[in-house]
């Protein structure tokens, strides 16, 4: 176990570091500078501002300059917010962020799965057409959409909850709602396909002949084997909702490290929109790692595989 | 008298399909005697599974029980409440699976999976059904039991999975057994292991089995009795040696005909395949690949002639002044060794 998790961190760091390489000289493609009135400045003026944020020199040089701080924990500094570290700037945000994006993944995920159960046990029925058309209808509409209608009927017209901002726990619910529709449509659909075909598997028969009823055969032999596929998705799911939650943030005003993606990159803020991707990117391995290790927990023929590799 | 356990009698199953009602089972009646092996024979879709499914009440949710009476304990299963059968499955009445590789649950501990019917019907504390587990686990022959309960279904080969769905199957010591084709999807040597397995535990049990296959060699070394089943209807029905040795119906003809000895040379087989159930025959219903077929056979479904007390065949041929035919040269074979038998036997017990 200890040699596969080391094995593991080795290719995360790898991909880490591959990930940096791409944005960064992927940004430098990207049109415009840093500066919001580069058409009034003097040559002297820009040459003086590229020299101190280290612009003037050439761009292998830039990068290595980068890796070399990336190493020792050090984003840089800010172009938008003057002399603020990157790393201040995202560790003030992204608390918020995995806030709204754990709350978004377990409501989602928790209701999906009760609803994907249901429609699996009233398999073609009404209750399963009704999870069905919910589905396709949860998973078509894009969330931004969704945020709005929330806002409008929910937030102005029947006033239950506040339209924006955030701060309280009441101003979490409309965002938290508009993000985990993906998840919990997907979720439901998965596990409703993987519910059915558990249910017509022969152990389930062996467990109805060992004399235990609907419900037991359900809980102690159908959902663990259903969940098993869901764990896959959890991992691209927690990444959908971290970059799903860029443009909710920005629709509910929430200071998260999304909406703080969207400003950096309108900006040409270099440092801010390497340190950002970096986070996510992080985020995104760990995820996956954990996926990896829950499976193995709840499917014993993985733990096998693990052992052996 | 044998006692008798099981007495399933006129039963009447269709399937609900798109094509309209496969009547599957039709008028089937036969009893299980306590402590025998009862074999039911016929090739794929004859109604071997689905007759005994409706004896534990599993059928598919499309089948349609239209009439008939399965009498066990003086109560007809086709009437009991889910509750009741509940309480019978796994405990009075277990049933054994063709495909071990899947019958197991492939994220439960093998000895949880085999202490469930335990706990379920006789109460027992997980301590208790665990150490009734690891007894069970030997008594199927699993070798270093104590260390291989806590392993998953996937670390098992298919011949030792399917110890252990004997072992879930009999640890309520059930009063019958029903065995869905259980080694057909077996190796040939671990087939005869898992065979002498069940003869081994059905002795010190003392349970009652229902052995279903398609493999007349298998039903020689198991059965006490046979009955041979053909699109949804049993044909004929008697002991083991009535059947092998003095078969009465066209059909049991070709069964046994078909069946490879170690001097034939070619591969004998019945033409023709089975009647459609969709609109089955009037008549007998293997008379369309008959050869021996009379008009009667096609026109009137013919009644069980008695060959001998334990012996009923339902064939025309058996009919007071029926043409008598000459089955094939094996049967004829058989018939002649069955009353050298007889006469031996006769022989012993007038000494």
């Amino acid at each position: 176990m200890t040699r596969y998790l080391l094995k593991r961190i080795f290719y995360m760091i790898l991909t880490l570091f591959i990930v940096a390489t791409i944005t960064f000289f992927l940004m430098k493609l990207m049109p415009g500078s840093p500066y919001a009135n580069e058409a009034k400045m003097t040559p002297t003026q820009l040459e003086i501002m590229n020299k101190q944020y280290g612009l003037n020199k050439p761009i292998w040089e830039q990068y290595l300059i980068y890796i070399g701080g990336m190493l020792h924990g050090d984003f840089g500094t800010s172009f938008q917010y003057s002399n603020q570290p990157v790393s201040s700037l995202i560790s003030a945000r992204l608390g918020v962020s995995v806030q709204l994006g754990l709350q978004a993944l377990i409501f989602g995920v928790v209701v999906g799965v009760f609803v994907g159960a249901i429609a699996a046990m009233k398999q073609g029925t009404w209750a399963d057409s009704t999870a069905t058309v919910f589905a396709i209808i949860g998973k078509s509409v894009p969330n931004f959409v969704l945020a709005v209608i929330l806002q409008y009927y929910i937030g102005l017209k029947l006033g239950w909850f506040p339209i924006a901002g955030w701060g309280s726990f009441s101003q979490t619910i409309l965002p938290t709602l508009a993000l985990s529709v993906g998840p919990l449509a997907e979720t439901a659909r998965f596990i409703r396909t993987s519910m059915v075909d558990t249910l017509s598997s022969d152990y389930i028969e062996l467990g109805k002949a060992k004399g235990l009823s609907r419900t037991e055969v359900i809980r102690k032999h159908a959902m663990r084997n259903s969940m098993i596929p869901l764990v896959t998705l959890i991992g691209p799911y927690a990444v959908a909702l971290m970059t799903g939650s860029m443009v909710i943030e920005n629709i509910f005003n929430i200071p998260g490290i999304g909406e703080q993606f969207v400003k950096s990159i309108l900006t040409n803020d270099y440092p801010t929109i390497m340190g950002v991707t970096m986070v996510y990117c992080v985020g995104l391995v760990v995820i996956l790692l954990i996926t990896d290790i829950i499976y193995g927990l709840i499917d014993p023929r993985i733990r096998l595989t693990e052992k052996e590799a | 008298m044998p006692e008798k356990i099981l007495d399933v009698k006129n039963l009447q199953i269709d399937f609900n399909t798109y094509a309209g009602e496969v009547k599957a089972i039709r008028d089937v009646s036969f009893h299980l005697n306590k402590g025998e092996t009862l074999a039911i024979v016929g090739e794929s879709g004859s109604g071997k599974s689905v007759t005994t499914r409706s004896i534990i009440g599993l059928l598919a949710k499309n089948a349609n029980v239209v009439g008939g009476e399965i009498n066990f304990h003086g109560e007809n299963l086709l009437e009991a409440s889910e509750k009741d059968m509940q309480n019978i499955r796994g405990n009075e009445i277990s049933m054994i699976f063709q495909d071990p590789m899947t019958s197991l649950d492939p994220t439960m501990k093998i000895g949880q999976q085999i202490a469930e019917p335990l706990i379920k019907h006789k109460g027992a504390s997980k301590k208790e059904a665990w150490a009734k587990a690891l007894e069970m686990m030997k008594a199927v022959g699993i070798p270093d039991a104590d260390k291989r309960i806590n392993q998953y279904p996937h670390q098992f080969s298919g011949g030792m999975r399917q110890r252990i769905v004997i072992a879930i199957a009999l640890i309520c010591e059930p009063e019958i057994l029903l065995a869905d084709e259980p080694t057909t999807a077996l190796d040939v040597t671990v087939q005869a292991e898992i065979l002498d397995l069940m003869k081994d535990l059905q002795k010190r049990i003392k349970t009652s089995i229902i052995f279903i296959t398609h493999d007349l060699g298998v039903v020689a070394g198991m059965a006490d009795r046979v009955a041979v089943m053909y699109a949804g209807e049993i044909l004929e029905y008697g002991t083991v040696d009535d059947i092998f040795f003095d078969p009465q119906h066209p059909y049991t003809w070709g069964l046994i005909n078909s069946m490879p000895t170690l001097d034939s040379d070619t591969l004998e087989s019945i033409p023709g395949t089975p009647p459609d159930l969709l609109d089955p025959p009037k008549g007998d219903p293997f008379a369309p690949r008959n050869k021996y077929a009379m008009k009667i056979d096609i026109e009137r479904k013919p009644p069980f002639f008695k060959v001998s007390d334990t012996h009923y065949a339902a064939t025309w041929l058996l009919a007071p002044g029926a043409p008598k035919v000459e089955p094939p040269l094996e049967i004829q074979r058989r018939w002649k060794k069955y009353a050298l038998m007889k006469k031996d036997h006769e022989l012993v017990s007038e000494n």
